[in-house]
């Protein structure tokens, strides 16, 4: 099959960027999209021309690691698939196909298609986590989990972090990915005693990095290659309004050592 | 090179508590003294940085992904093993340590391996209480599956994403410590070398991978938690970026690599289908508890599976191994998978595969409960192959998955370089030649969370804190090597292409150090391999400049490190004239085709030392079996 290709180009992260277009022949329909990449790249190469930059490295739909708006969608146009995951059988011999870096005011642009996601990060260090330290621990059947909450706890985890939500929503708010962290400890009995603190600072960091607000568009939850539902963005909200209604007095800091 | 492996005396069952009560330690006061730079965020690597972010060391944390929790470790599906005995069915932390031995094909240090048997239990316990959702039954207890090689139920899973889960564990504690400002982050950075002064690790050199900045991290100890080399089959079950440039470059400083011929390969990926194929997906082992496989009984049948009758199926594993059945150890399995091929009984387009068929448990179970159990499994097979496991069998054919190899460690995870240690599968591993399911993630989230952080106190106590500062002149000289690689790949300016390199290298290295290695095929790599890096640096073409973010010289400089330590490997497997797990030696096979290990010479591990313009010198650290009995293993009757 052969393709044309608007790919985004722009050398580094201050620099213009401007849509250049790349053919490409000769590609079997048993070949990933990012493997067709890999192949351009090689093209280019040979031929002396700069290759395209992009992420990737499971490329087995875990890692979140790949990115790319292909014909406007993120992930591309299969629903439930990550890009390292879309094969080129879906697309049509002949077809133009435009690709994109992930677009958000939180996630600039570093070179071609690769963008900076570190604020997830940010907000995961805020407080996307319980705490304890390594070492011993009670058995863990001494604390039952009923099937269904851990079920539901791990539809939330299953979250790759990949920003597609951000790149589909058009105010680029993470109100996906920052519910999807905070339900999945929500959730489950280890992450209650911290479950409001954690709520109200990872919120406040996701408001600092510059992500949007939420208007409930939902085309985050049509575009996340995992599946995490927008019922999570509601128990988000819930537990956030709850957090604000307690008493906002932080009593950590009193109860450490003297 | 002096290999001291350090085990304690005593009893293996009191090994390491008698170690943990006679080490010495640091003091929380003293702890924030002292620094530790950790290569790697993978389950070792985060956990270990976690944990001593929260004992108070300063921990300086490197990855290479723009996340840490983006590492490899994240692809694991099927599970992670714990003798916890939950099943009533005989498991105890004894059994998990002679089912490792014995899978090991008794090439690994027993005190380690009962070690890890020991604090098996305990990492189930710290991941629970990270948040980790294990897989629960009705009653809200945690369940379990059973993987190849054992006859116990101890493997503990969440769906077929037990690794993204447990790395996301890990890496919300280094969150927590990141936030507290005890770990520094640094994503998106390579190692490119490892700084010894005075016979000690005192840091490594960096390349920022967005500004290209080539820059030093001095520290009072350096780790190396940054998996393993699988990609030097260019096709494989790893990440595209795992690489061995770290333990590589640890070598080149002096620093011993342990068997480094030892690499698995998996018994069940998705065949391999086109020319520009980047990578192989495995299908976890954990669909052999369900999965039956099989080949024609007639060469060349090409009638679609549905079509072939009962007795015209050969299924090779439980005909051959009546007592394990499809659940024979991986080198076992993809050993027999690839000779019904040779013999040209393998199915699909290139005819190397074989079926592994759900038909017969969907009849006794019904479709919906293999489907919950092996959901995204089976989605990702029809994304990849377009075809549905449901109604017909899957294709699958092994693929190189794991390195049993790595650089060398005492007791402690200390390599033969004083302050550099080396956890998880970057380490040569309790694994022996081959690692059974569901135990890489147990041993990288051991050697993280519970024996690194302890062990390295002892060393740490022992010298004084900031010793030796980046603007060392043996770190101005490190850098300048580096700089001075750097520009020689950009300069070349030739015709090929990085990958076109990787692709032969990988090729090469399948044939002739794969599933089965011969004398005549090692030989003939050991010459080709020089002839094929003498082509690299001729004629590879690496565009773009070093101050950029550049990805074709990050590959490159993997692929010649790669193609230095093929040889290394294939020297190895050369060397060690027996079959033993997944090292299987043509000349060296019993009457019925298995593994013969020769005891006599070869009970001890490979450790290969680094000499400057010469060929490497080769040590063995001698292994002794005193609670589990050498004997040639049985997975028959
Ligand atoms: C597809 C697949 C499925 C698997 N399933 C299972 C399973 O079910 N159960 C099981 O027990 N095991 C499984 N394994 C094996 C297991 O996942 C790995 O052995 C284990 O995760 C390795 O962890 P690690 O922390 O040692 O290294 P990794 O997770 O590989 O992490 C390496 C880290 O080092 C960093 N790094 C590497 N090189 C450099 C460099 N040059 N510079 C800077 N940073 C660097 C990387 O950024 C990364 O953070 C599976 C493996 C694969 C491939
Ligand atoms: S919620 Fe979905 S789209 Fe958003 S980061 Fe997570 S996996 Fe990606
Ligand atoms: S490359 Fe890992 S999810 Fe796509």
């Amino acid at each position: 099959m052969k393709f044309i290709l608007r790919i985004w180009r722009q050398d580094h992260a201050k620099g213009a960027g401007a849509f250049v277009r790349h053919e490409i022949d000769g590609i079997s329909g048993d070949l990933s999209f990012l493997e067709m990449l890999d192949l351009l790249n090689e093209q280019l190469t040979v031929r002396g021309e700069a290759p395209v930059a992009f992420d990737s490295d499971c490329r087995e739909g875990v890692c979140g690691m790949c990115s790319l708006v292909i014909n406007g969608r993120p992930h591309g146009p299969n629903a439930l698939t990550t890009t390292c995951q879309l094969y080129m059988r879906h697309f049509r011999d002949g077809d133009e196909i435009t690709i994109e870096p992930w677009r958000a005011r939180a996630f600039p642009v570093l070179r071609d298609l690769v963008v900076d996601r570190t604020a997830f990060d940010r907000i995961l260090e805020a407080g996307g986590y319980v705490s304890v330290h390594s070492g011993p621990k009670p058995d863990p059947n001494s604390m039952p989990v009923e099937p269904e909450v851990a079920e539901e706890a791990l539809d939330a985890a299953t979250c790759i972090g990949c920003g597609a939500c951000v790149a589909a929503c058009p105010n680029g708010a993470a109100m996906l990915f920052t519910a999807a962290k905070v339900s999945h400890l929500g959730l489950l009995p280890q992450g209650q005693p911290e479950r409001y603190v954690r709520v109200t600072r990872m919120v406040e960091q996701m408001e600092a990095e510059g992500f949007g607000g939420c208007t409930n568009l939902g085309e985050c939850e049509g575009a996340c290659p995992k599946g995490i539902s927008i019922k999570f963005i509601g128990r988000m909200n819930r537990d956030y309004y709850r957090s604000v209604l307690k008493e906002p007095i932080d009593r950590r800091g009193r109860m450490g050592a003297q | 090179m002096k290999l001291d492996a350090k085990v304690p005396p005593g009893p293996l069952r009191e090994k390491w508590d008698a170690h943990v009560d006679s080490i010495r330690l640091v003091g929380p006061r003293n702890r924030p003294r002292y620094s530790v730079i950790v290569v790697g965020t993978g389950l070792a690597g985060a956990a270990a940085a976690s944990s001593l972010g929260a004992l108070g060391y300063q921990v300086e944390c490197f990855c290479f992904q723009d996340s840490p929790r983006r590492a490899h470790s994240i692809a694991a599906q099927g599970g992670i093993n714990a003798s916890k005995g939950y099943r009533n069915d005989g498991d105890s932390v004894m059994r998990l340590f002679t089912d490792t031995i014995k899978g090991g094909d008794f090439r690994a240090r027993e005190a380690n391996v009962y070690r890890l048997a020991q604090l098996s239990m305990g990492i189930i316990d710290q991941a629970v209480a990270q948040g980790v959702p294990f897989a629960r039954e009705y009653g809200g207890m945690l369940a379990n599956r059973s993987f190849g090689g054992v006859l116990v139920e101890r493997t503990f899973y969440c769906r077929g994403e037990t690794g993204q889960q447990l790395l996301l564990g890990a890496t919300s504690s280094l969150a927590k410590e990141i936030h507290e400002g005890h770990v520094r982050m640094h994503p998106r950075t390579e190692i490119l070398d490892i700084v010894v002064v005075d016979g000690r690790a005192r840091g490594i050199v960096v390349r920022d991978l967005v500004s290209g900045a080539i820059s030093s991290y001095a520290a009072d100890a350096v780790v190396l938690a940054t998996g393993g080399y699988c990609n030097v089959f260019f096709l494989s079950t790893m990440a595209k970026g795992c690489n061995v440039t770290a333990t590589y470059r640890a070598w080149r400083r002096g620093a011993g690599f342990a068997n480094p011929c030892f690499t698995q390969i998996h018994p069940t990926a998705i065949p391999a289908g086109s020319e520009h194929q980047s990578k192989l997906t495995l299908m976890s082992e954990s669909l052999r508890n369900d999965g039956r496989v099989w080949v024609p009984r007639k060469q060349g049948d090409k009638r679609p599976p549905a079509e072939i009758p009962e007795a015209e199926r050969y299924y090779f594993l439980e005909e051959r191994y009546p007592r394990f059945g499809n659940l024979v150890p991986r080198d076992v399995a993809a050993r027999n998978a690839k000779e019904v091929c040779d013999k040209g009984l393998g199915v699909g387009a290139t005819g190397y595969g074989v079926y592994l068929d759900f038909r017969d448990a969907i009849q006794r179970l019904g479709v919906k409960v293999i489907e919950a159990r092996y959901h995204n499994l089976f989605e990702m097979y029809e994304r990849i192959t377009n075809e549905d496991p449901r109604k017909a069998p899957m294709r699958i054919y092994p693929a190189p998955h794991y390195a049993m190899g790595g650089l060398w460690v005492d007791y402690n995870l200390m390599t033969t370089i004083p302050g550099l240690y080396a956890i998880g599968e970057a380490n040569f591993s309790d694994h022996g030649a081959n690692r059974l399911g569901a135990s890489a993630l147990m041993q990288a989230l051991a050697d993280g969370y519970f024996i690194l952080p302890v062990t390295i106190a002892d060393y740490l106590s022992r010298n004084p804190s900031g010793e030796v500062k980046a603007d060392h002149a043996e770190f101005k000289r490190a850098e300048a090597e580096v700089r001075e690689r750097t520009k020689r790949l950009l300069s070349v300016n030739g015709k090929r292409t990085v990958l076109s390199f990787h692709r032969e290298l990988g090729q090469l290295m399948l044939d002739k150090c794969g599933i089965t290695r011969s004398r005549d095929g090692l030989e003939e790599a050991l010459r080709k391999i020089p002839e094929l890096r003498a082509q690299f640096w001729r004629d590879v073409k690496v565009p773009g400049g070093e101050g950029e973010l550049n990805q074709s010289l990050e590959h490159a400089g993997r692929v010649a490190d790669l193609l230095d330590f093929a040889e290394l490997m294939c020297l190895d497997a050369l060397t060690r004239e027996e079959s033993c797990g997944c090292h299987f030696r043509e000349e060296h096979q019993t009457e019925e085709g298995e593994t013969k290990r020769d005891d006599e010479r070869f009970a001890n591990v490979s450790v290969w030392e680094y000499q400057e313009g010469a060929r490497p010198r080769l040590h063995q650290e001698p292994l002794a079996f005193e609670a589990v009995h050498l004997a040639q293993r049985n997975y028959k009757t």
